[in-house]
């Protein structure tokens, strides 16, 4: 009996080994449910962040560059059993309480078994903590680019990077995002962002319970390795850049210089400024609230985002559209007393001869000249009421690019005042207004408002005689053949060319004997027009608009400075010191005017009300 | 009449593929991507555990062959007083009063509880006039089992407790009853269908049943109170069963049990060391991932894995190759540790071999089974395999006398075979 007992045991013992190896079998060979739960629970994919593409100016000098930002990463869930969380709160600078309080928040807004511990840790504290990383299994760093600068200059231009936030994450198609990565916020760091931002790599590995690295998957056999962005060459000229920020060093107001020949910025300021370092990832938190409060608005673009009546300056333009629509020819004199008179209303003239020919309208900004001109326009015979008359005063000036946005390649672009007819139409009602009730736009007052850029290209497109490209700040995309076609191609204004020519004698003689020969330039054939804005919160803005050489233009410019008087005495010293500077050669670095320039870079202009409330550190360092 | 004295090199070879493949096991799971050699840390230890059992083997061998014999009762009753020391000194590990600490080193007595007690069986089982028809005898079997059974309840180690089940194994080959045996299976079946399927169906099943068997057997008066009563003391049982479940057992008893029978899904919880290792082994496919390329195992994901969860690095690491054969080498050693007690003339010896084969088969059956999902989670460990110097030693000495008893059968008279 006893032995067939034996017999039944020795046939379980086989029996259970069999039933198991089966099962096993069936788990491990037959059932691959298992193995693809594994790699989900301890494959990782990392994202390899590509360089972002750098950015050099016009001659190829870096001014933008990269710069490693460190996040202190946990792994959720941590343990934190044989950590010395003294010892890392000591490394990080903080408390206890804060260690808990920020280990909680990291384990409510864990994303894929990881959360940010400490953002943006410096490099100093990320050198002290990576030396005893391996104490602190859990811990671990996120290396992100954050950018830095080799000039405290160009801020406007440049913009700055950010995080993406969550309606660029639910907006993306592509995909190309995760959370947590950074993008161009403003300037050309947003325009070209997809140049720059370079194709992302993937890196696959093993990781612990605790989301340490065990090594790589199939030895990096699915690994892909990041393709650096494109870098970026700036049209902008570095030396005249900082060199016109010198001179608007303490002043509101805006300079663009645009190459005529082919709408490229030379450069593009718009003051105040800030030291573009300040606004990076690690800084931007400390300065942004510092900007913000500023009254003087230095994060505001004013050269694209903000527009001012161009005053006198407008007055080339609307010559150009008297001769052209034929309200006036290149002979006509208007008699001007000192004022011109319009039913009861007296508008000013400055005193100047009686008689008034168009050269000597620009030279001596006679706004009697310019009043009859319009007066004329709108009364021209060929149009049947002043609504056409005014519409077709207005497409002139659209085919300067007023009036809607030039399309440059610095965000926070504003298209400028041009009202349509309707705006009069509601504002006096329909049919009852005449040339009477707008004429201050004949010498740039009024419902007109131009942003710097669109100043400069109007000064562009004279110095061209009737064309412009759209003004830009990109030369060339490295690895790509051509940089946007919109900026390779020619606008026409609708003046013919041979009507520049009376004008620009005009501008011409405003630097020879006009308003502006005060602060003209030795051995430069500048064409200019100033302006003196009307303000009616203080001060008149001082505006210029200029191109140079005549005979063969290179720059043209365009200077506004807020609340500091005659055009004359601000806007065009500053536009001729930088004509000069750009136009002279690389050896010469002296002013021919010297006291000029000082006295540019040194005056405060800032309304004293603002003064106490600026920071200076936002500028410095 | 020439004696030969020889150590049976069978199972003294499984021994060492065992104990070998263990300490490799080990290794893999806590070298932590090569940080620590062979003799370092946990796998230096198992191998200087492996290294003092072989000592003491030696030892036993130089041991007169009676000795044990003669001892029996010393070695149950000094470990017994041992395991009711460790409730008074022991130190705390895991929630379990179960260690006694000897300078650096713990000792487990639950381990060593096991060969005393199979000194006890054998000796009383093997004692002049002992029978499974006497009362006496039956309650001094009962209580040699369940006293250490009890003793390490109370150390709150309940998985070493139930190892004791395998001397059920043991009395049967002896020749209690398979009633009893029969009995034990029944009653899990009950215990199982009652869990599933609630006291209310399994009674309505067992009555439909027993309605079945009624038409059948209508004609046949005899089989009728029997029937009714086993209808009606199921139906008890599956009320107490209930009741014990729901009210006695703790929290995570419970919750490990319903696991096991897929009651609940709870992988973070009760289920996470199952799930988890279900898929690391799972993971290892046909060959494995290669000796220390285990992500599960590098990955600590797995609670215990170089304790009780070790199969789990077998599985990764090795594949079905390294499992089944792992279960194979565990098989053979198991059947032929039978052989050797079959081939006992004495029935003392026959009888302590054949507990240690039982005890081995007991621990492969729960420690694997519960790796791969088919048996609840029950913490003992896979023999000379998992680390622990106590399971390893307890284990060791356990084999060498085993294999010492073997090595001298030549010289006893042949017993009669009942
Ligand atoms: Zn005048």
């Amino acid at each position: 009996m006893n032995k067939f007992r034996s017999y039944y045991i020795y046939t379980t013992v086989v029996l259970i080994s069999l039933i198991y190896i089966i099962r096993l079998f069936q788990i491990q060979v037959l059932d691959d449910k298992y193995l693809n739960m594994a790699e989900r629970i301890s494959l990782r994919r990392q994202t390899v962040y590509p360089q972002r593409g750098l950015i050099f100016d016009r001659n190829k000098n870096l001014i933008v560059y990269n710069e490693p930002v460190y996040d202190l990463m946990v792994s959720v869930p941590i343990r934190l059993k044989g950590i010395d969380t003294l010892a890392v709160c000591k490394l990080l600078e903080i408390d206890k309480k804060e260690f808990i309080k920020r280990l909680n928040k990291s384990k409510r807004s864990s994303y894929r078994g990881k959360s940010v511990f400490t953002k943006n840790v410096s490099n100093l504290i990320y050198a002290r903590i990576q030396e005893r990383l391996y104490e602190f299994k859990g811990f671990f760093f996120e290396i992100r680019q954050d950018r830095n600068y080799k000039y405290n200059s160009s801020a406007h231009v440049l913009g700055y990077l950010g995080e993406v936030n969550r309606s660029e994450l639910d907006k993306q198609k592509e995909g190309y995002y995760e959370q947590g990565d950074f993008n161009g916020k403003k300037g050309v760091e947003r325009f070209y962002e997809e140049n720059l931002r370079g194709i992302k790599g993937e890196k696959y590995f093993y990781v612990d319970k605790f989301g340490v690295n065990k090594g790589s998957y199939k030895n990096g056999k699915l690994d892909k390795s990041a393709t650096d962005g494109n870098n970026l060459i700036l049209s902008i000229d570095i030396d005249l850049q900082q060199y016109g920020e010198q001179l608007l060093n303490n002043k509101m107001g805006s300079v663009v210089a645009i190459e005529p020949k082919t709408g490229e910025i030379l450069a593009l300021i718009s003051s105040p400024f800030y030291n573009p370092a300040n606004f990076n990832i690690q800084n931007r938190g400390k300065y942004y609230g510092k900007a913000i409060k500023d009254p003087t608005k230095p994060i505001f673009n004013r050269a694209v985002s903000a527009p001012y009546p161009p005053g006198s300056t407008f007055k080339p333009v609307m010559a150009l559209i008297g001769l052209q629509d034929g309200a006036i020819n290149a002979n006509t004199h208007f008699g001007c007393p000192g004022y011109f008179k319009l039913g009861r209303r007296i508008i000013r003239c400055h005193g100047h001869t009686y008689n008034t020919s168009l050269t000597k309208s620009i030279e001596s900004s006679c706004n009697t000249f310019y009043c009859n001109t319009f007066k004329s326009m709108m009364q021209l015979s060929k149009y049947e009421n002043t609504e056409e008359a005014y519409n077709s005063w207005r497409t002139y000036l659209q085919s300067f690019g007023l009036g809607s946005k030039l399309g440059v390649d610095v965000s926070g672009e504003y298209r400028g005042w041009l009202k349509d007819a309707s705006f009069y139409d509601r504002m006096h009602g329909k049919g009852r207004w005449n040339y009477a009730r707008i004429i201050s736009l004949s010498f740039g007052q009024g419902e007109l408002g131009l942003t710097p850029v669109q100043m400069a290209n109007i000064a562009a497109s004279i110095a061209n005689r009737g064309f412009y490209y759209t003004p830009h700040v990109v030369r060339e995309i490295e690895g790509l053949e051509n940089i946007p076609e919109r900026y390779l191609t020619k606008n026409y204004t609708k003046i013919s060319p041979l009507n520049y020519d009376p004008v620009i004698k005009g501008m011409q003689a405003v630097t020879r004997s006009g308003t502006g020969s005060g602060v003209a330039i030795k051995g430069i054939n500048i064409g200019g027009k100033t302006g003196t804005v009307q303000n009616p919160h203080g001060k008149n803005h001082s505006a210029y608009m200029a191109f140079a050489p005549v005979e063969d233009p290179k720059i043209a410019i365009a200077v506004i400075v807020e609340e500091s008087g005659y055009g004359a005495t601000w806007a065009a010293p500053i536009a001729h010191l930088m004509i000069e500077r750009y136009l002279m050669p690389d050896s010469v670095t002296e002013s021919s005017r010297p006291y000029l320039e000082a006295k540019m870079k040194n005056s405060n202009l800032i309304p004293i009300k603002y003064r106490s409330q600026r920071d200076t550190s936002l500028y410095g360092n | 009449m020439e004696t030969r004295s020889r150590i049976d090199i069978v199972s003294l070879l499984l021994y060492l593929c065992i104990a070998i493949l263990g300490i490799a096991s080990v290794y893999s799971a806590t070298s932590d991507q090569g940080l620590y050699t062979l003799l370092e840390g946990r796998s230096g230890k198992q191998l200087m555990w492996f290294g003092v059992s072989i000592f003491l083997g030696v030892i036993i061998f130089l041991l007169n062959a009676n000795f044990f014999e003669v001892f029996s009762w010393y070695f149950y009753v000094g470990l017994m007083l041992l395991l009711v020391a460790v409730l008074f000194v022991g130190a705390e590990i895991n929630g379990a009063r179960s260690w006694i600490r000897i300078g650096s080193f713990s000792l487990q007595p639950a381990e060593f509880a096991k060969y005393g007690t199979a000194f006890a069986v054998s000796a009383l089982l093997s004692s002049i006039g002992f029978s499974f028809s006497k009362k006496g005898d039956l309650i001094k079997m009962a209580v040699v089992i369940l006293l250490p059974m009890v003793l390490i309840i109370l150390q709150g180690d309940t998985g070493s407790a139930l190892v004791f089940f395998s001397f059920i194994l043991v009395f049967y080959r002896e020749g209690l009853t398979p009633l009893i045996l029969i009995l034990g299976l029944v009653a899990i079946l009950v215990f199982v269908l009652t869990l599933v399927f609630g006291t209310l169906y399994f009674g309505v099943g067992i009555l439909l049943l027993f309605l079945v068997f009624f038409a059948f057997t209508y004609t046949n008066k005899k089989f009728l109170l029997p029937s009714i009563s086993i209808v009606i003391l199921a139906v008890l049982f599956s009320l107490s069963v209930q009741f014990l479940f729901n009210n006695v057992l703790q929290n995570h008893q419970r919750k490990r049990i319903e696991v096991t029978l897929n009651l609940i899904e709870d992988n973070k919880g009760a289920g996470y060391n199952v799930n988890q290792s279900k898929i690391a082994i799972g993971s290892g496919g046909f060959t494995g991932k290669g000796f220390l390329n285990g992500s599960h195992t590098k990955g600590d994901f797995i609670p215990e894995q170089e304790t009780d969860f070790i199969f789990c690095t077998i599985g990764e690491e090795g594949g079905w190759l390294a499992s089944s054969f792992t279960i194979f080498l565990f098989a053979s050693f198991i059947l032929r540790l039978y052989h050797l007690a079959a081939r006992a003339k004495k029935k003392y010896k026959r009888i302590f071999i054949f507990s240690l084969a039982s005890i081995i088969f007991f621990h492969l059956l729960i420690n694997v089974g519960m790796t791969i999902g088919l048996m609840p989670v029950i913490g003992i460990p896979l023999p000379l395999v998992s680390y622990g110097g106590s399971s390893v030693l307890a284990f060791g000495i356990f084999i060498f006398t085993a294999l010492r008893m073997d090595a001298t059968r030549d010289e006893d008279l042949i017993s009669t075979y009942e």
